[in-house]
């Protein structure tokens, strides 16, 4: 049983570490998943790493600042929105909405980026460098290397260069470097494999500052305390609106570090149970084998650096993954969500693009709130679930990201867009474009009746 | 092509690491460990390629098992490799190869990273490699900290594992990497991946020496190292000079076929190991 009382005045960032059973667990291993598997050269980094942030935990002056930064910089807390209309097509459940789209940078990303800048200044590194796949991350990391005065190198597969052209842009105006990866699938993953290599290279002098609950110990862990405090506020802001517990908790997983955010707070409410969801891309579908839904499609192995789930053939090869959403197109995950699945503790189901692009229309059709296509699986798996769970339930779903950066893509998905603007490229949304005006017509039969009005 | 034997090489007829690296010794030089994937241009090229090695100096070939995100490897390497798995190569072309090329004077060990291992099961990989003639596997990215599958596989099947040290590893993680290896330590010459360099740092010698301190009785330097001069320096402190991307270079570069140019490489890189013991060579 953990606390339920609601607290006075918002939830800090905390870095501490809780000591109820799921909670407490801290790495290297969670159950079979884990560990570090990676070169020898870049053990004394790792070990490094540990010892900095393991310090800083228990530092009041790093806590100080850590807490500064989140309330003056990013704007924390972030707000939990109700979103009346969207719930009605979520079978009457009621949604509740954590806005990390509106921290600076529109993205949960900020929360581990700013507390791994501190560790790298502490670390007296002079350069960060980082992988990004949608770009959010790689906003995140250049902001940070901006405000701290720090060299900036933001690796991207070429792919995603050309997909999120825009915040390729806003990297660049942010003072960074960004390096188009041409190998492999050019995406995400190979994104990772060059900025491993690069740190082997300098390591005397970077940081690798990883976006995601993946890669080697002590990433998973600490990524994921730096994320904490989304599910920290979340719980406590739903307890203060509601009275209770939410009945579950939905977010869209990836490598999964918004995911394990809001989740941790709730892993040790299970009695009466909080249901965690993850949300994989589940791509053009499972059975095509175009997806990036790692625990639902995929088996045990080690990639990047941990045991985990991964997409691969029998040989142990990595299958490249796909996804409409370029953040969430990922052949891996953190491997605490491993762990998570592996335990029966949350569930993880795929969403395909359409549902997906389905959900990012009708949230801005009916809440004014435009989601990145990542966060959208999420509310597709809220709507889902909430035609399971029906009336009187309620949903928290982890909005993680604003979706400014995916006007194109949507427009794309949608349509909207004359063929003679849309680039050469043919492929990548087979088939026939989303249904806007059948979404138009879903999103104003949500709109209150006279009676239901005067009921409010 | 037959798939490999299980049963068939009992550790007699193979030729370990240790044994190779003894050998050069009692002539008075280092070994030379040649680099190549599997599969490039073709398995059957491959093998082609790795004979010449074998007939033109090489006391060891390490084959590489292409791997699909190799972290540890620079343009070169990934590019060849990248074509291997376009290709089709499947793990099994490499026990493959193994089989075709042990017994031939030089030890053959298998360079991959653990997931292809993983996936193949480390206890059945050891045994089939055992059982193909095969000396041992190089693990890049795999420590001994989280070797304990692979290290009780490869004693039960007596296959060499070589575990790598780095000029950032202290002196506890030498030890540590020294005591789980068996065969040789791998040496990293440089922070970085794979590639043909312009110079081996001089502090590389510093990294034998203290390496060998940790306690490791074999050290072989690799990374970098591209030409005999560079073979000679690093010869004259090290067990075995290791060369992969300056051989691979010149299969990229050549016509399918012509092994000339490689063989050429390997004999510039055999008189560097040659001469890095000769008089004054050491200093």
């Amino acid at each position: 049983m953990t606390d339920t009382a609601p607290q006075d005045g918002p939830v800090l960032p905390e870095l501490t570490r809780p000591t109820t059973p799921l909670r407490a667990v801290t790495g290297p291993y969670f159950g079979d998943f884990g560990g570090r598997f990676l070169p020898e050269a870049l053990v004394p980094a790792l070990d490094e790493l540990t010892e900095v942030y393991e310090k800083a935990l228990v530092d009041p002056e790093f806590l100080a600042e850590y807490r500064r930064l989140c309330a003056e910089y990013t704007g924390r807390p972030s707000l939990l929105s109700e979103a009346p209309r969207f719930s009605r097509l979520a079978g009457g459940a009621r949604i509740l909405l954590k806005r990390e789209d509106l921290n600076h940078t529109g993205s949960h990303k900020i929360n581990n980026v700013l507390g791994q800048a501190l560790l790298t200044r502490r670390m007296g590194k002079t350069r960060v460098i980082a992988e990004t796949g949608a770009g959010q991350h790689g906003v995140a990391t250049a902001t940070a290397a901006a405000l701290f005065g720090l060299e900036c190198t933001i690796y991207m597969g070429e792919e995603d260069t050309e997909r999120q052209a825009l915040n390729v842009a806003r990297m660049r105006l942010l003072g960074a470097d960004v390096v188009a990866v041409s190998q492999g699938s050019r995406t995400l993953k190979d994104a990772i494999n060059e900025a491993f290599r690069d740190w082997v290279a300098n390591v005397e002098t970077t940081h690798y500052l990883l976006g995601t609950v993946a890669g080697p110990h002590p990433f998973p862990t600490m990524v994921r305390d730096f994320h904490r405090i989304i599910g920290e506020e979340a719980r406590s802001q739903v307890l203060e609106r509601t009275g209770a517990l939410p009945d579950a908790v939905v977010a869209c997983v990836g490598g999964g570090s918004n995911a394990m955010g809001i989740f941790h707070a709730f892993l040790d409410d299970t009695d009466p149970l909080v249901r965690l969801v993850g949300c994989e891309a589940g791509g053009d579908g499972i059975a095509t084998g175009r997806h990036s839904a790692t625990l639902t499609g995929g088996t045990p192995g080690v990639l990047h650096g941990a045991r985990s789930f991964v997409m691969q053939d029998e040989d142990g090869q990595t299958i490249p993954s796909h996804s409409v959403s370029a953040g969430l197109d990922y052949p891996s995950v953190g491997p605490e969500h491993a762990w998570l699945a592996a335990t029966g503790r949350a569930e993880y189901r795929a969403i395909d693009d359409g549902p997906a692009m389905d959900a990012f229309a009708l949230l801005s059709m009916t809440e004014g709130i435009m989601p990145a296509v990542e966060s959208a699986h999420a509310l597709a798996g809220a709507l889902e679930l909430g035609r399971e769970l029906g009336e009187g339930s309620t949903i928290l779903v982890s909005l993680s990201g604003r979706g400014d950066k995916d006007v194109d893509t949507a427009s794309r998905w949608f349509g909207l867009v004359d063929d003679q603007d849309r680039p050469a490229e043919q492929g990548t949304f087979p088939g026939v474009p989303g249904d806007l005006e059948h979404l138009r017509e879903l999103a104003r039969g949500t709109l209150d009746t006279p009676a239901q009005e005067a009921t409010r | 092509m037959t798939a490999p034997r299980s049963v068939a090489a009992s550790g007699t007829d193979r030729l370990r690491a240790g044994h190779a690296i003894d050998a050069a010794r009692a002539e008075g030089r280092p070994a030379l460990i040649g680099y190549l994937p599997v599969g490039f241009p073709s398995v059957q090229g491959s093998i082609d390629a790795a004979r010449t090695l074998i007939d033109h100096g090489a006391d060891m070939i390490e084959l590489g098992l292409p791997y699909s995100d190799p972290v540890m490897d620079g343009a070169v390497i990934q590019q060849a490799a990248s074509a291997a798995l376009a290709a089709g190569t499947r793990t099994r072309h490499v026990l493959e190869a193994v089989e075709a090329l042990s017994g031939r004077g030089a030890a053959i060990l298998v360079m991959s990273y653990w997931n292809p291992i993983l996936a193949y099961g480390p206890d059945a990989f050891a045994r089939d490699l055992a059982g193909a003639g095969g000396a041992g596997v190089i693990t890049p990215d795999l420590i001994p900290d989280e070797g304990a599958d692979w290290i009780a596989a490869s004693e039960e099947h007596g296959v060499d594992r070589v575990f790598l040290v780095a000029p950032s590893s202290p002196a506890d993680r030498l030890a540590y990497v020294a005591g789980h290896s068996r065969g040789f330590v791998y040496a990293a010459s440089t922070m970085g991946v794979t590639g043909t360099r312009a110079s081996v740092s001089a502090a590389t010698e510093g990294l034998v020496e203290r390496t060998r301190a940790a306690g490791a009785r074999n050290v072989c330097v690799g990374l970098g190292v591209s030409d005999g001069a560079q073979a000679a320096q690093v010869g004259s402190y090290a067990d075995g000079v290791i060369v992969g991307s300056a051989f691979v270079r010149a299969l990229i570069e050549s016509p399918e076929g012509d092994l000339a140019p490689l063989a050429a490489v390997a004999d510039d890189l055999r008189a560097g190991v040659d001469r890095a013991r000769g008089a004054g060579a050491r200093p």
